[in-house]
């Protein structure tokens, strides 16, 4: 996936693409790192504009994490300082209405803290901006509009039209970041801009442990007598009386496996 | 010479003989309190049970010790009777307040999920004050979308708004929908599942507008507290309860021992929005890019199956993911990512169509979180026909060759019956 990729025919030189990224941490280990949503989202700005395209970042700028986005092959990063403790919506949303973007992207949810995949929306919400969720790719921007490919589970894909300037959050079913390279990493400029930043009041008093594992639901049977239970506990699973076909022809067998598939929806 | 209990030798014989004509009536007649010569009460062990479908006798303790030749007719009539067993109405007059759920519908079945904030609704509603009633909020198609023994006590279900039908991609109206809720019922809480399936979604969209700050991935709420999930499901954050959630599975218990109103709620006024989202439709997938373990429809092959060829054509015909069993991936049929079971991939397809294999309990345990699974095998007896919803019997390459034919002649006839609709757009491939 070279930033040539994109067709010439659907790249447009104007289009300005800003990529939200946030430091991951790894799931086993905490290491800090890039965050791999994040990451497909920069691939994805990436893809478009080349590098063009920007990366914000709102925080105290913890270089290990964000310099990994860098070495992707990005020349700066523009980091909004701000205390680990500050609100990121109302930063993002003043530095987003001096300096436009027509396409904002970011990951789904942060790999670290609160996690709630709030900060799209509630940008959204501020810009009055049309947000679409867990894309894919974006096929082609054209007159002010993008056709942006949305992720669904399943492996299934719906496309949709979406006016510009909007955000979107991208889905791992995008693909897969490149790989950083070191020495890009290095030489990347980290360009700190000093922003007005409340904290979060509202998180101060929340408390953060480390994950419990959660219950396992037990299949518990609420049954009148000990012979209702003793069934329960005993019987097999039946397959609840499929229906067997033995005779016919080849065609009517067939016959009925398709009438399924369409009642379930599966052949279209 | 009254009270001298006299036998009636032509009575006994028949009643030693199970296969006299008179035998039933005669039984019938002398059933009830026996009294025997010494007038002790006699218990007659003939009349105690039924004769099984195989001709054994057999007695059914749990029936209550019924006896008699009714035993199997009460029996049964007792199966029936403990199925349409009615759950006690739970109904609510006047509600004090509400809380809201809006349930993903997907596929237009609630699902565990969606009965699960169901079930969380009840229990904020028991540890309030006052009489709170659950309002469940279902926008698009329902089919079998039972919500009053899912728990609503209140049921916004919307299948279009201002003649837009509530299908596809459309969050921009479902919120205007949730305004409108808000606005007329003011509910107490709102939950949602936090799902890919869209309650996410529309939760964070509602939070955003509403200006409140929501509760995601929480899965222990009550009242007061609540406990999230959060990055890399690495720490819980305990916070109070926000007024806007977006719950996990299996956070609570869902409704089972209570039947809802589920009484239609109509809203008054609706905003109407221009929307910046349209939905173009679903593009086509190609069916063997999608990984075997999220593949919605599944066609797996065994050993039983001879032409490789016409397999692989079959699926591509249905539009199907390929699967295998251990046998034919370990005979080179089939390449190793594509084995499902213990060893394989463990899949969750809503249908399943195994094509000559046998079910051997390896598989069996890859296949357990599927809906429906479809068998073709020579043999009725195997394993894989019990779990079956449909099995055919027959050979395989028959079979297949027909259903060739059948989705051959589906695909020509719907694309001349409608040619307009499979334009370029909506033929894309991702
Ligand atoms: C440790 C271990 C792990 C294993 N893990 C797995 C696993 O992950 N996945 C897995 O699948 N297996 C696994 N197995 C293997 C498993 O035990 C079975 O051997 C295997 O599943 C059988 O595959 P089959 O049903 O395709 O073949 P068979 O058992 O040979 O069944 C073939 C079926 O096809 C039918 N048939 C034959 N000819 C025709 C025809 N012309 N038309 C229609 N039907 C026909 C037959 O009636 C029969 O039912 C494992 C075994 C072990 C020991």
């Amino acid at each position: 996936m070279s930033p040539d990729s994109f067709p010439n025919s659907l790249s447009n030189p104007d289009l300005k693409v800003a990529s939200l990224i946030s430091v991951g941490q790894h799931p086993k280990s905490g290491r800090a790192r890039r965050a791999s949503q994040d990451a497909r989202a920069v691939e994805l700005g990436l893809k478009m504009t080349g590098s063009a395209s920007r990366l914000i970042h709102v925080g105290g700028g913890d270089e290990t994490g964000l310099r990994q986005y860098l070495g992707m092959g990005l020349p700066e990063i523009t980091l909004l300082k701000a205390d680990g403790r500050a609100d990121a919506v109302p930063i993002l949303a003043s530095y987003l209405k001096e300096q436009p973007a027509d396409i904002v992207l970011s990951g789904i949810h942060a790999e670290q803290g609160e996690a709630s995949g709030m900060v799209p929306y509630l940008l959204a919400e501020h810009l009055g901006w049309p947000i679409v969720p867990r894309i894919a790719d974006i096929q082609k921007v054209e007159d002010g509009f993008a056709e942006v490919l949305q992720a669904l589970p399943r492996g299934q894909r719906r496309l949709l039209r979406v006016q510009l300037p909007f955000i979107a959050t991208v889905d791992n079913a995008a693909p897969d970041a490149r790989q950083y390279a070191f020495g890009p990493a290095r030489r990347g400029l980290m360009n700190g801009v000093a922003v007005y930043a409340p904290v979060d009041e509202a998180r101060l008093d929340w408390q953060e442990n480390p994950a419990k594992p959660r219950p396992k639901r037990l299949n518990v049977v609420k049954a009148k007598s000990a012979a209702d239970r003793f069934k329960a506990a005993t019987a097999k699973p039946q397959g609840q009386g499929g229906k067997v076909i033995r005779d016919g022809t080849d065609r009517e067998k067939a016959e009925a496996i398709m009438e399924l598939l369409i009642a379930e929806g599966v052949v279209r | 010479m009254t009270d001298i209990p006299r036998r009636d030798p032509r009575t006994e014989w028949i009643l030693r003989n199970r296969l006299h004509p008179q035998y039933d009536e005669v039984v019938a007649a002398n059933s009830g309190p026996v009294r025997g010569p010494t007038g002790l009460l006699r218990w007659n062990p003939h009349a105690v049970g039924f004769v099984g479908p195989n001709g054994i006798k057999r007695i059914d303790r749990s029936a209550g010790l019924t006896g008699g030749a009714g035993g199997l007719s009460s029996r049964a009539k007792r199966r029936s009777a403990q199925v349409e067993v009615e759950l006690p109405l739970h109904r609510i007059e006047q509600p004090d307040f509400y809380v809201a759920v809006v349930v993903d519908l997907a596929g237009g079945r609630l699902s565990g999920h969606d009965k699960d904030i169901l079930g969380q609704a009840h229990q904020l509603v028991k540890a309030m004050e006052g009489e709170g009633a659950v309002v469940a909020i279902a926008l698009g198609e329902a089919r079998e979308a039972t919500f009053d023994t899912a728990g609503a006590d209140r049921l916004v279900h919307l299948t279009e708004v201002h003649g837009q039908p509530l299908t596809g991609y459309c969050p921009e109206q479902k919120l205007a929908v949730l305004e409108a809720v808000e606005s007329e019922l003011a509910p107490r809480y709102w939950l949602f599942p936090d799902s890919v399936h869209g309650g996410a979604d529309i939760g964070s969209r509602l939070a955003a507008r509403l200006g409140e700050r929501p509760a995601v991935h929480a899965w222990q709420v009550d009242a007061e507290h609540t406990v999230c999930r959060g990055g890399s499901q690495l720490t819980d954050w305990h916070r109070p309860t926000a007024r806007v959630m977006l719950l996990a599975e299996e956070c609570a218990l869902p409704i089972d021992e209570t039947r809802h109103e589920a009484k239609s709620i109509e809203l008054s006024s609706i905003p109407r929005v221009t929307p910046q989202i349209e939905d173009l439709g679903q593009v086509e997938v190609d069916p063997s890019k999608i990984a075997l373990a999220e593949a919605e429809f599944i066609l797996s092959a065994g050993n039983g199956v001879r032409d490789w060829h016409q397999f692989h054509t079959v699926a591509t015909a249905l539009g199907a993911t390929e699967g295998a069993s251990r046998v034919a991936v370990d005979d080179g049929n089939m390449p190793r990512f594509r084995q499902v079971g213990a060893t394989g991939t463990w899949v969750t397809a809503r249908v399943y169509v195994a094509v000559g294999i046998s079910g051997a309990i390896q598989h069996m345990q890859g296949i357990g979180r599927c809906d429906k699974v479809v068998a073709i095998n020579l043999d009725d007896g195997c394993d894989m026909t019990k779990r079956a919803d449909l099995s055919v019997i027959g050979d395989s390459q028959g079979i297949l060759a027909e259903l060739l034919r059948l989705a051959e002649a589906r695909q020509s006839g719907t694309e001349s019956e409608s040619p307009a609709e499979s334009t370029e757009e909506e033929r894309h491939v991702a």
